[in-house]
């Protein structure tokens, strides 16, 4: 029983609910596809970085003359000699009007912040050649202190991160619903509440990962430049970069051609695009830069990384009182593109799906000598959406009511949509209730329960949990207005233009760049529906600045919602121009013809008609049309949404933990998401499926950890452990859809929904199977030593790295800096 | 430098190749074979997975001289007079790829697998592309894809052996009346 063969109708099929499979593909399948690294160019050179091996340090000395006599290099540049040019990576997102901005040079000139950071870059005739001569470049470094603990770092005389700066922090971001006016007195409400809990969690650093290993190729051509880069943000990018090198906008080109996977961590300007640049600047050559795996872990951002401290007050029966949320942020050393942004974006969401009378959030974003921090799949949502999940939870142990119970007494109801909630955000349309009864039914929760109940009274070694996160975001990035009040540099429109080509084909050109998400096949989906033209006869253009001139590109589930919608705006022009021109040419008013399945009718004369395809080819060879008119209908649009999108869905798991060796095991994962109107339910089920497997991830086995020096220890995938097919369960997904009031296609968003909304489920279930022995908390990841050393030991499991083990590699080469602190010469943990 | 003879996707090439050059590095930048990636730099991703003498090989762990006299099947090679591998169709079909970088290894990974197990169970095809790596799909439409192309190729249209989970197209016959319903 297929859908699409059964349901037989005299209409074209609508495209949109239709599981097309992806236009994509047929290049992907058979490895006939340009990624960046691809690219070979005549007289391309070849760049590689020598990176700082220390976390803190002066340079001291840099001697380039071996690297420069190496075989096949060509020339070998240090920060000094690219300071004039380079400027700093920008930040685009000065969260407050204080904040403190260390400036980021892209090739360090004085000190090195973090590990991996660039000192030099080797410009060679091959690979190989620019690889060899790294280590021929002899760096003295001047040793300092690295900052690596945020709770340290913001004490009083702590070490600083940047000894040119006053303090470690960088900005202290406060929103308060009673002070804006959208609640009630915090504190009054703490002081007045029955109950309180107050909970630390710490949502740990990882790393987004992408598979593709970043790539930038620049080649210069008089005065211009063509970039080719493994980006999501060719149109952010360009702008940038013209701001940061002062190679003038029109100038320079972007090419984003097919990119692997981002996640966020392809929404940057890295400081190796600025260096490819200004390289082929100087040597009017063209360039490659292609990172290894290694690179990419220690160099590329890194995402979350926040200690949480939670209380939330509530009356004896279980009615919410009051949120109070204060961060700790790390930013890594520097501030990159969003760095500063992700926990603020974060702010409006702790209160979730919750009826908070009263909310307070303050944030600190607090510099270390690490990688910068920056946008992964979620960027702030998912660090609050596991806050206020697993404070719910913990809520419910101290009132002794059941999880789910506590939460249905709180959460909006469906009758109260559209509802402002106490951070001040307009939620769209939902129904918390009905997601959630269908993912109890979705996942057989009573059976669950009962077999819970029986390993529990028999005492068997492996115990079952069960947990929830009932979750919601807020997608469809961004109203621009409501940006410019946060302090964001740009707006969060989209543009689209659709072309009519004189033999009836279209052309749809989006400014939301893809890498992987399939706009190729949803975007013909939409234009097919709209203009009444096959869907094999729309062609998607995209990720090319000269393509597609205009653009905000791909991040915060918004390509569909705002990007999409552009493309459905621009249609209704196309149609709207047409209609001038079917007037005409059918010798009717405009008023009388209407238009269905892509042909314009003269209402009541059947048979009449023209279809919008030969309104292309008429207006293309253009003798006959009205004189008030453009011979042409083709049109652009450009969309800024009014409102944030807020998916929303029940996610359930359900987790076996051996108590004999810690090991943790997902039974079932059921979820049940509303995103909205489903354009393409293969692509949505596939965004589910790939945002789930990053969640359970987060919860499971990723972390990026570093020693005592600073160190990053899980700098290969050997260490980092993004899960395999083998590590992850069978997820059973389902959908209710409550279309997004806000844009015509009436989606809500899908690309963050599943990472955001399971991390705190697995946790929970996990707890869930263990609370009953005295386990208050486990760290994430959860590995099986820190749930062994939870119920053996006590606490919360512990650091990972501690001395001695394998993740802890400071532990035996204490003196890889050079620098004995006293964590490191004791072995202490990070 | 060493001379080395080696047949790639039916071509046969004499080539000289430094001694540590990898296979991966010879095929992309010798031979132009730029269908299979490079994913990482300890052959834990396997996205540059081809095949070597008919078994699958992750190329970045291979010398380029041990490929001397052998036969390479890349990810290039794998559909035969212009028609698809049913892996490739499979994974077409069942939306076992997003951004697509990991799927040339992928797909080579799997073909390697119905070679030793023509029919897997959910569980064996999960722990047979454990060497493979995939940031996008959360692996269960690429646990469709290679159960239906073990069907393809056993030449049954027989359901997927063993996990009962249902097939992308019965998800859509739930999804797609939905929203229309939704949208009209």
């Amino acid at each position: 029983m297929t859908a699409v063969e059964d349901r037989s109708t005299e209409a074209p099929e609508r495209e949109i609910g239709k599981a097309r499979r992806r236009k994509e593909d047929a290049r992907l399948i058979t490895g006939r596809t340009t990624w960046t690294d691809n690219m070979v160019l005549p007289g391309m050179l070849h760049l590689s970085v020598v990176r700082s091996p220390v976390a803190h340090a002066k340079i001291a000395s840099i001697d380039v003359s071996a690297a420069q006599q190496s075989p096949g290099v060509v020339a070998v540049y240090t920060g000094r000699d690219l300071a004039e040019e380079q400027g700093s990576i920008p930040c685009a997102w000065p969260v407050t009007p204080d904040m403190v901005n260390p400036g980021h040079p892209s090739v360090a000139v004085e000190e090195v912040n973090h590990v991996g950071e660039a000192v030099a870059v080797i410009v060679a005739r091959s690979k190989v050649a620019a690889a060899d001569a790294i280590e021929l470049v002899d760096v003295d470094y001047d040793l300092l202190p690295p900052v690596l603990d945020m709770e340290e770092a913001v004490a009083e005389g702590a070490q600083l991160t940047h000894d040119h700066l006053e303090s470690n922090t960088s900005y202290h971001f406060v929103f308060d619903a009673g002070e804006a006016g959208t609640g009630a007195d915090t504190d009054q409400a703490f002081a007045d509440a029955d109950v309180v809990v107050s909970r630390r969690f710490v949502n740990q650093r990882l790393i987004p990962a992408f598979m593709e290993p970043r790539s930038v190729v620049v080649q210069p051509q008089g005065d211009n430049f063509t970039m080719w880069s493994a980006t999501q943000i060719p149109h952010v990018l360009r702008v940038m970069l013209a701001m940061v090198t002062g190679v003038p906008e029109h100038k320079l080109r972007i090419i984003a051609p097919d990119v692997g996977g981002g996640f966020g961590g392809k929404l940057q300007v890295n400081p190796e695009e600025v260096i490819a640049l200004l390289v082929a600047r100087r040597l009017g050559k063209p360039v490659k830069w292609t990172e290894t795996r290694s690179e990419s872990l220690m160099t590329a951002h890194h995402g979350r990384d926040q200690i949480q401290y939670v209380d939330i007050a509530s009356d004896r029966e279980g009615n919410v009182k009051a949120l109070r949320v204060r961060l700790l942020a790390d930013m890594g050393a520097y501030l990159r593109l969003i760095t500063p942004g992700v926990p603020a974006l974060g702010a409006f969401m702790f209160p979730a799906i919750y009826k908070f009378p009263a909310y307070r959030f303050e944030c600190d974003g607090v510099f270390t000598n690490k990688v910068p921090t920056d946008a992964y799949r979620g960027a702030g949502r998912p660090e609050a959406t596991f806050a206020i999940e697993r404070a719910m939870d913990e809520l419910a142990v101290e009132l002794g009511m059941d999880a789910l119970e506590l939460r249905r007494k709180n959460w909006i109801r469906a009758e109260e949509f559209p509802f402002t909630t106490v951070a001040g955000l307009e939620y769209d349309s939902g129904d918390y209730e009905t997601a959630t009864q269908q993912a109890l039914e979705l996942i057989g929760y009573d059976e669950l329960r009962e077999e819970q109940r029986r390993r529990r009274e028999s005492n068997d070694p492996v115990q079952l949990g069960i947990g929830f996160s009932t979750f919601t975001e807020m997608c469809g990035l961004a109203p621009s207005r409501v940006l410019g009040s946060l302090s964001y540099g740009a707006g969060g429109w989209e543009s689209a233009s659709i072309r009519m080509l004189p033999t009836g084909k279209v052309e749809v050109v989006t400014g939301s760049t893809p890498h992987g998400q399939g706009h190729e096949t949803a975007w013909s989906q939409l234009v097919a529906d709209s203009l009444g033209v096959p869907f094999e006869d729309v062609e998607v253009l995209h990720g090319d600045t000269s393509v597609a001139p205009k653009g905000m590109d791909t991040y915060g589930s918004r390509s569909l919602v705002v990007g999409g919608t552009a493309v459905v705006k621009a249609a209704d022009k196309v149609i709207a121009k047409a209609r001038k021109v079917a007037a005409h040419l059918l010798e009717a008013s405009e008023d009388d013809l209407e238009f269905e399945n892509g042909r314009f009718s003269v209402r009541g004369t059947p048979g009449t008609g023209m279809g919008i395809q030969e309104i292309a080819l008429a207006v293309f060879a253009a003798h006959n049309y009205p004189e008030d008119v453009e011979p042409s209908i083709d049109a652009e649009a450009t969309f800024d949404p009014v409102n944030f999108s807020f998916p929303h869905g029940t996610h359930i798991c359900a987790m076996e933990v051996d108590t004999e060796t810690g090991m943790v095991k997902i039974r079932k994962y059921a979820s049940v998401d509303d995103v909205g109107t489903i354009v393409n339910p293969l692509i949505v089920e596939g965004q589910m499926h790939g945002g789930l497997a990053q969640g359970i991830a987060q919860a499971l086995y990723e972390e990026a950890v570093y020693d005592a020096d600073g160190n990053l220890t899980t700098g290969t995938f050997v260490d980092y452990l993004v899960p395999s097919a083998a590590d992850l369960p069978h997820f059973d997904t389902g959908n209710t859809v409550h279309p997004a009031p806000g844009n015509p296609i009436g989606a809500k968003g899908v690309g963050e929904a599943g990472c955001i909304a399971s991390t705190p489920a697995v946790v929970n279930a996990a707890l869930d199977a263990v609370r009953h022995l005295g386990v208050r908390d486990i760290r994430m990841p959860l590995t099986p030593e820190r749930v062994w050393r939870a119920l053996y030991e006590g606490g919360d499991g512990g650091d990972r790295a501690t001395a001695g083990t394998n993740a802890y590699g400071g532990a035996s080469t204490e003196t890889t800096a050079g620098v004995s602190t006293d964590a490191s010469s004791l072995g202490g943990d990070r | 430098m060493t001379r080395i003879n080696v047949r790639v996707d039916g071509v046969t090439y004499d080539d000289d190749v430094e001694p540590r050059t990898l296979l991966v590095h010879y095929l992309r930048e010798q031979l132009g074979k730029v269908g299979t990636v490079v994913g990482c730099d300890t052959s834990n991703c396997g996205a540059c997975t081809v095949h070597l003498d008919g078994a699958a090989v992750k190329s970045c762990t291979v010398l380029a001289v041990q490929a001397d006299d052998g036969e390479v099947t890349t990810i290039e090679g794998l559909a035969q007079d212009g028609s698809l591998h049913p892996m490739q169709k499979a994974f077409h079909e069942m939306h076992g790829l997003q951004c697509g970088f990991c799927t040339p290894g992928m797909i080579m990974a799997s073909v390697d697998l119905l070679r030793e197990n023509p029919d897997p169970s959910e569980t064996e095809v999960r722990e047979g592309i454990e060497g493979n790596l995939c940031r996008c799909t959360g692996y269960q439409n690429i646990v469709r894809a290679v159960q239906q192309a073990a069907g393809e190729m056993r030449g049954g249209a027989r359901a997927p052996s063993g996990d009962g989970h249902v097939s992308p197209a019965e998800v859509d016959t739930a999804a797609a009346p939905h929203v229309a319903g939704a949208q009209s």
